[in-house]
């Protein structure tokens, strides 16, 4: 099961690798990890999604909490979670296929960031799911590159971790 | 003032007396420093592994974090070995290393490498520091993050330039707040009440004590507890004198290597009480098993223990010493545990009075143990190596209220002699033994150094098989097909290398010797080699 995991750590040099070292030594698997710095630009978030089941995510929870470096650490339930990946992807586009490229990027809410004679480049932010029905839309055009950010999440309402 | 006399300045109001170190060009300004400053004492190691090791046993009978610093490059990556060590058996340890410019980093320049990164995986936590002016606040830090919580080794790697570099003024930080880093102490009260309604009900109840009992300083504690609620204790590698061997309620040590009578009681209780322990594969074999078979507590001070090894039914994540006070003022049952403990009395009386085999010409360390143990001092430190010798010396050499350490995390060989240079360095009046294999020593003799420059009262026990004997034995079992690559042909004659350092030797062949030679062993006013001759093929299970 894909769970969801935000860590607030302090901004500093060597902090990520200590956490991406933790993740393979023993042995748990990244899904995805991104990172960017908070509202105080002494502190990181990093969103790392695991695919595991909740005694692994337990171990990772606490192994990640010995990090001195890391200040805080939740497992964001999916139901009060929003999580969003940006994507941009360059597709093959002919004068033939172009429309129909629109037509995808319409219904996604997709924007075109580049057009060239033969390519396109779109631009997606959206559930991580929805990103792989947009992949998987565009894939028979014939995908030139794809950059995907990983996903980055907030819980609902007010508060927060 | 300079960023190395910061460092050493800092050092001297942590307490710390005595630094295990190696010098090299980048440590050079720390070291420079150091000879102002009388209150610290220095001792130079012969390798670099051992600074680790003689630190390690200096913190666990001082109760204080130990202090090693070595060089950048070589001096660094043989001290691995000595952080590694430290870190599974979670020993308070602090180690400095010096470090090329900090403006050469990265270019792969001489005696450069990446001694934090190299440690991440076995370190508590680890430092470059960057500007000379935050050396009192890393000091700080460091001897906050090792000593407390579930101590550990941290690593300061302070490049040359930063050692030179002037400091404005020196900021030493009264207090340590660190955000990330708030262990928990007290143990959660309704947990508490779980805990002894758990003991209430239990009938077989067992105690398993590990190194965490030591770390904490709860020794008492944790027989109050056993003597209060009347729980037989079993211990760990790292928990075994704990209790006096001849405590009633004391069973030995479990694990794969451990007393028969021990591990009959893990498997037969109905409650498991956890207490300093990690339930390592060692200790506990079938973590699932006891999972199923019986009720789990489990007391420990790092929560990421707990639900790793065993998923206990009742964890108490804190300091262990303040938990068990908590659960002995809130008044812990008398368990009804009769029957139950004169089932075990009978185990461990079949296992004392275990009858050990005898070969002309040999000696059988379980022998050389038990005679040996009555003739130590109520409180002797013994240090113990690793393979048949260690596993010999934890089942069989009779406790009483000293201490036995060893490499239990990590099963380093080499560690005994170092270790025991730190205890005698902490404790020069304590009596304290090493033993050893006769391939354990070789990996560390280069420290009798150390033991002939400051004259140490040291007795080292050396069990000559001449032979990995450990190795040896499980390589005559299935699905091996018998010894090979262990013989320790070419080793020296062990009792000149010790005269060569001045130190004198004996040597014992014949069971009814023992006696005698143990004496003349233990009584030699200054440190003494004793070598007892041991067949090749003995078994730990002989
Ligand atoms: C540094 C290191 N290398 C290798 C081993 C593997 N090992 C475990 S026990 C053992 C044999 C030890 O031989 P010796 O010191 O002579 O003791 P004995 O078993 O004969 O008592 C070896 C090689 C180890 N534990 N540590």
């Amino acid at each position: 099961m894909k769970q969801t995991i935000s860590v607030l750590v302090e901004n500093q040099a060597g902090v990520l690798n200590r956490i991406t070292g933790l993740f393979s030594r023993r042995a748990f698997n990244i899904d995805s990890l991104a990172v960017g710095v908070t509202d105080d630009p002494a502190i990181s978030r990093i969103t790392i999604i695991v695919d595991s089941g909740n005694s692994v995510v337990e171990q990772v929870e606490k192994q990640l909490n010995k990090l001195i470096e890391v200040i805080k650490v939740r497992t964001i339930p999916e139901d009060k979670m929003i999580g969003r990946e940006l994507v941009l992807l360059k597709v093959n586009a002919t004068n033939k296929t172009r429309q129909d490229i629109m037509t995808i990027c319409d219904i996604m809410g997709a924007k075109v960031t580049d057009i060239s004679p033969t390519s396109m480049t779109l631009e997606l932010s959206d559930t991580p799911d929805r990103i792989d029905t947009f992949e998987a839309m565009l894939r028979p055009f014939s995908i030139l590159e794809v950059a995907r950010t990983g996903m980055i999440a907030l819980q609902k309402g007010g508060g927060k971790i | 003032m300079n960023g190395a006399q910061a460092l050493i300045e800092s050092l001297r109001r942590e307490g710390v007396e005595r630094i295990f170190g190696y010098a090299g060009a980048t440590i050079c300004p720390a070291v420079d420093a150091l000879r102002e400053v009388p209150e610290i004492a220095y001792t130079l190691v012969r390798t670099e592994q051992n600074a680790g090791h003689m630190a390690s046993g200096y913190a666990r009978v001082s109760g204080k974090t130990g202090v090693c610093m070595v060089t950048s490059g070589p001096g660094a990556t043989n001290l691995i070995t000595g952080i590694a060590t430290a870190y599974l058996d979670s020993i308070p340890m602090v180690a400095i290393t010096g470090q090329v410019p900090s403006y050469l980093l990265g270019r792969d320049i001489f005696q450069e490498v990446d001694i934090t990164g190299a440690v991440a995986p076995f370190s508590k936590h680890s430092y470059l520091v960057k500007d000379a002016s935050q050396i009192p606040r890393v000091v700080r830090e460091a001897f906050h993050i090792a000593s407390t919580g579930r101590p550990g080794p941290v690593l300061i790697d302070i490049p040359i330039d930063i050692q030179e570099g002037r400091l404005e003024e020196f900021h030493w930080p009264e207090e340590v707040n660190i955000r990330g880093y708030k262990p928990s102490v007290r143990g959660n009260d309704l947990q508490i009440k779980r805990v002894a309604e758990a003991i209430a009900k239990a009938r077989q109840p067992l105690i398993c004590a590990g190194g965490g009992v030591w770390l904490a300083g709860a020794r008492e504690e944790l027989v109050e507890l056993a003597e209060t609620a009347r729980i037989p204790v079993v211990k760990t590698m790292m928990g075994i004198g704990l209790m006096p061997t001849n405590h009633p309620l004391n069973m030995g040590m479990v694990g794969a290597h451990g007393n028969h009578c021990a591990n009959q009681a893990l498997a037969k209780s109905d409650l498991l009480i956890m207490v300093g322990t990690r339930a390592a594969d060692r200790a506990i074999t079938a973590p699932d098993e006891i999972q199923r078979r019986m009720a789990t507590i489990h007391i420990d001070v790092d929560p990421a223990e707990i639900g790793k090894n065993m998923q206990a039914a009742v964890p108490l994540v804190g300091n262990v010493k303040v938990i068990l006070r908590q659960l002995l003022e809130g008044g812990v049952p008398v368990t009804d545990s009769a029957a139950w403990r004169e089932k075990l009395r009978d185990y461990r009386a079949a296992e004392l009075s275990r009858q050990f085999p005898r070969r002309e010409g040999y000696v059988f360390p379980g022998t050389v143990m038990r005679k040996l143990g009555g003739k130590l001092e109520d409180n002797a430190v013994v240090c113990v190596d690793v393979g048949q010798n260690q596993i010999f010396t934890c089942k069989y050499l009779p406790q009483k209220h000293g201490r036995l350490l060893t490499s239990g995390g990590l099963g380093t060989m080499g560690y005994a002699l170092p270790a025991a240079i730190g205890v005698k360095a902490a404790q020069p009046e304590r009596q304290t033994l090493v033993v050893c294999g006769d391939g354990s020593f070789q990996m560390a003799m280069n420290e009798l150094a150390a033991v002939a420059c400051a004259g140490m009262d040291l007795k080292i026990l050396l069990f000559r098989n001449n032979t990995l004997g450990l190795v040896h034995q499980i390589q005559s079992r299935a699905p091996y097909h018998g010894p090979f690559g262990v013989a320790l042909d070419g080793s020296p004659d062990f009792g000149k290398i010790a005269g060569a350092y001045g130190i004198p030797s004996l040597t014992v062949n014949d069971e009814d010797q023992l006696d005698g030679a143990i004496s003349r062993f233990l009584e030699e006013p200054g440190p003494c080699l004793m070598i007892c001759d041991v067949h090749p093929d003995v078994s730990t299970t002989d």
